[in-house]
């Protein structure tokens, strides 16, 4: 197969003892590319990560790496060329951190494992460049999950690998150090030319670092390709079947779901100020309604999802006379109106309008 | 790096403190017994052959030097398959028998040795040794069947427990139907004791023991793989399934020895990598694999003296003691490591 691809599958079909669960898989990744594999709990992600590692094997189909077949190579080649961060929770006792990245150089030490000059310089930078080299004396077992899963990469970057595989790497690790170790990835895929393929259940995080997205979903490939194309609400509710609540692709949130009813409230907000008190009415199990909200207003973005109805507005043209009269009718029909703080200014003067008409039924506080 | 410095110092001194007791345990040994011989007179026999003293050149060429290289050796080579076990299984509590060497060997005992009650009065010790051992190799060689049929070692584990669970219910059944002049010999062998220990065993044992441990030390690179379990090792390079199957291999060839030779001698194999693990403070096979043989064969010395003078001139069987010693020293030596964990 002649391409420019540094890593690709062909007609790949993966599972267990025989059976294929997914079948034809066509992936290709240049070098420096990150491929994320994304999609519910139970999907096969790890049966795909598990076979191109050839933890498992495959059931057809060709996994190649520089243009060589995997299954031509022996165990060496594709240790000196492949590394994998497993989602094992590894447990050893009496390891030094230093000494658990310096397992990464197995495959270039003599037959009894002794570790050169060189093999000390290579684990030393392996830790610099996960930042952690005040860890190289610490025991393995007393560290915490967020420095052990930096170190367990760094012991990947030990061997010196031209493509590491990654299953979900970001478990068991707050935001920040999530935020970390994806700079690190994203980092070593510019700047070393590293090709990175991984699993994510973050999918807000995952359009943000990879080059590449594929979504798994049960039997087959629901989506590949690149993350603007394959991030849309729609897709992203169907491929994890999101029935109550919702994810929002742009900005990378997630709402609850929304209150069932005829609206009790109206609110008036805008420019992000409506959003903690539609949150606070979600939570409350309050349904109600929202305006007049420009399309382009983040607060349009959540109410639409935890509104019973909406009053929107074009983005940059004037709200229309038949928008104030929907608000007006809505605001007839319910118990009280709330004003969510937005400040009044040009464009917004509806909502001056409607808070004239609403005097007297207008509250500032959700009424819980 | 100062940390990779502080190691050899310790690795030295373990080493060093190791070989002192080794010394000290031979001599003691040799010392020790219901006829005293002076140091002096030791020396001379051991080193010039001196044979004037006729009786005392016989307890110590016969009788004491034998069976306590005996027990150094295979103390060495039990030690030596239950840190192979622990690693492979990264179970602590993994020991060699606990892929049902033992039980294989006592049931294929408990079968010839009733087989022949109606033609023999006493098995020769020759034979119990043959059937001993060829009792554990049938065992390894179901579990070795098994080993490439499962994925995760935990089930290994466990199969290896229900082959001992079926042994041990085959030869209860045989005993049932047996006299009980006829299981005299079963039932003193599955004590465990050096007692009548030859050079013609010893040579034996020795020959198989000692190849394995170079063919064990020679593993100790894959071995290091292993600490971070399977998948690691794979991704490493690690050939899994013929290391399996080596692994089991070589940690059967050294109980089966000591079964053999020696009877089920509990919780050396156990105990030991613990105390060598925790001397050294670290896990590399490297250091692990020379320091637990070592120490191994020091424990089982002192704990086959204390067997043998203890009571004397009632003997132990060494089992006796080396689970009433053993196991103490496991509880503190666990209790306190995890402390000094707590405070840093």
């Amino acid at each position: 197969m002649k391409t420019d691809f540094y890593f690709s599958t062909e007609s790949l079909a993966v599972g267990y003892n025989g059976k294929a669960l997914i079948s034809d898989i066509s992936l290709g990744l240049k070098k420096g590319e990150i491929l994320t594999l994304i999609g519910p709990n139970g999907s096969g992600k790890s049966t795909i990560l598990k076979s191109i590692t050839r933890h498992l094997a495959t059931i057809s189909g060709v996994v190649y790496i520089d243009e060589k077949n995997m299954r031509t190579m022996n165990g060496r080649d594709i240790a000196t060329r492949m590394a994998v961060v497993l989602t094992d929770r590894v447990r050893p006792e009496l390891m030094t951190c230093g000494e658990l990245v310096a397992s990464g150089r197995y495959p270039y030490t003599n037959s009894f494992g002794k570790l050169t000059a060189r093999d000390h310089e290579i684990v030393m930078e392996s830790l610099r460049r996960v930042h952690a080299e005040d860890l190289y004396d610490r025991d393995f077992a007393a560290i915490s999950d967020g420095q052990r899963q930096r170190i367990m990469l760094a012991r990947a970057i030990a061997q010196e690998p031209e493509i590491i595989v990654l299953d979900e790497p970001t478990s068991f690790l707050d935001i920040k150090h999530k935020i970390e170790l994806l700079e690190i990835l994203n980092d070593m895929a510019k700047n070393q030319n590293i090709t990175v393929v991984m699993s994510l259940h973050e999918i807000d995080l995952a359009c943000k670092v990879s080059d590449k997205i594929v979504c798994v979903k049960g039997d087959h490939i629901a989506a590949y390709g690149k993350p603007d194309e394959i991030f849309s609400d729609e897709r992203i509710n169907q491929l994890y079947e999101i029935e109550r609540g919702s994810y929002n692709a742009l900005l990378g949130s997630v709402e609850l779901s929304r209150p069932s009813g005829a609206p009790r409230y109206f609110l008036i907000g805008g420019g992000g100020h409506g959003i903690p008190y539609y949150r606070a009415l979600q939570k409350a199990n309050i349904p109600f309604a929202a305006g007049i909200l420009f399309e382009n207003d983040v607060d349009f973005a959540v109410a639409s999802v935890l509104a019973s109805e909406v009053v929107a507005a074009k983005a940059f043209e004037a709200i229309s006379d038949a928008a104030i009269a929907q608000a007006k009718q809505i605001i007839d029909r319910v118990e009280a109106v709330i004003d969510c703080g937005c400040p009044i200014g040009e464009f917004n003067r509806a909502s001056g309008v409607l808070m004239e008409y609403a005097r007297g039924k207008i509250i500032t506080e959700v009424p819980v | 790096m100062k940390k990779t410095y502080t190691d050899t110092m310790r690795y030295c001194m373990v080493f060093l403190s190791l070989a002192i007791l080794f010394c000290a345990a031979v001599v003691w040994n040799i010392n020790t017994g219901s006829v005293d011989i002076s140091l002096k007179d030791i020396a001379n026999i051991i080193f010039t052959k001196d044979a004037t003293d006729q009786a005392s050149y016989n307890i110590i060429w016969k009788i004491r030097l034998p069976r306590l290289l005996t027990a150094a050796v295979l103390g060495g080579a039990l030690s030596l398959s239950g840190f192979l076990l622990q690693t492979f299984f990264r179970n602590p509590i993994a020991g060699p028998f606990v892929l049902g060497i033992s039980s294989g060997a006592k049931m294929f005992l408990a079968v010839v040795t009733i087989a022949l009650s109606k033609y023999i009065t006493t098995v020769p010790v020759s034979l119990t040794v043959i059937s001993a051992f060829i009792g554990s190799m049938l065992s390894m060689m179901f579990v070795l069947a098994f080993s490439g049929k499962i994925k995760n070692m935990s089930m290994l584990l466990v199969i290896g427990i229900m082959i001992s669970y079926i042994c041990s219910a085959v030869t209860d059944f045989l005993i049932n139907f047996a006299k009980e002049s006829d299981i005299v010999n079963l039932t003193h062998w599955s004590l465990g004791s050096f007692s009548g220990a030859g050079w013609d065993n010893l040579k034996i044992a020795t020959v198989i023991v000692l190849p394995t441990l170079a063919a064990v030390f020679f593993l100790s690179k894959p071995i290091s793989a292993y600490a971070l379990g399977e998948g690691y090792a794979q991704s490493l390079g690690v050939n899994i399934k013929l290391f399996r199957v080596l692994l089991i291999i070589f940690s059967s060839i050294l109980s089966a020895c000591v079964t053999a030779f020696a009877g089920p001698i509990s919780f050396i194999g156990i105990a030991v990598p613990h105390i060598s693990r925790i001397m050294l403070k670290t896990q590399k096979p490297q250091v692990m694999i020379p320091a637990t043989f070592l120490c191994g064969a020091v424990f089982c010395m002192i704990c086959d003296l204390i067997a043998r003078t203890m009571f004397a001139p009632t003997e132990l069987s060494v089992g006796t003691v080396t689970s009433a010693i053993g196991a103490p020293i496991v509880i503190w030596l666990m209790i306190s490591r995890q402390r000094k964990d707590a405070q840093a």
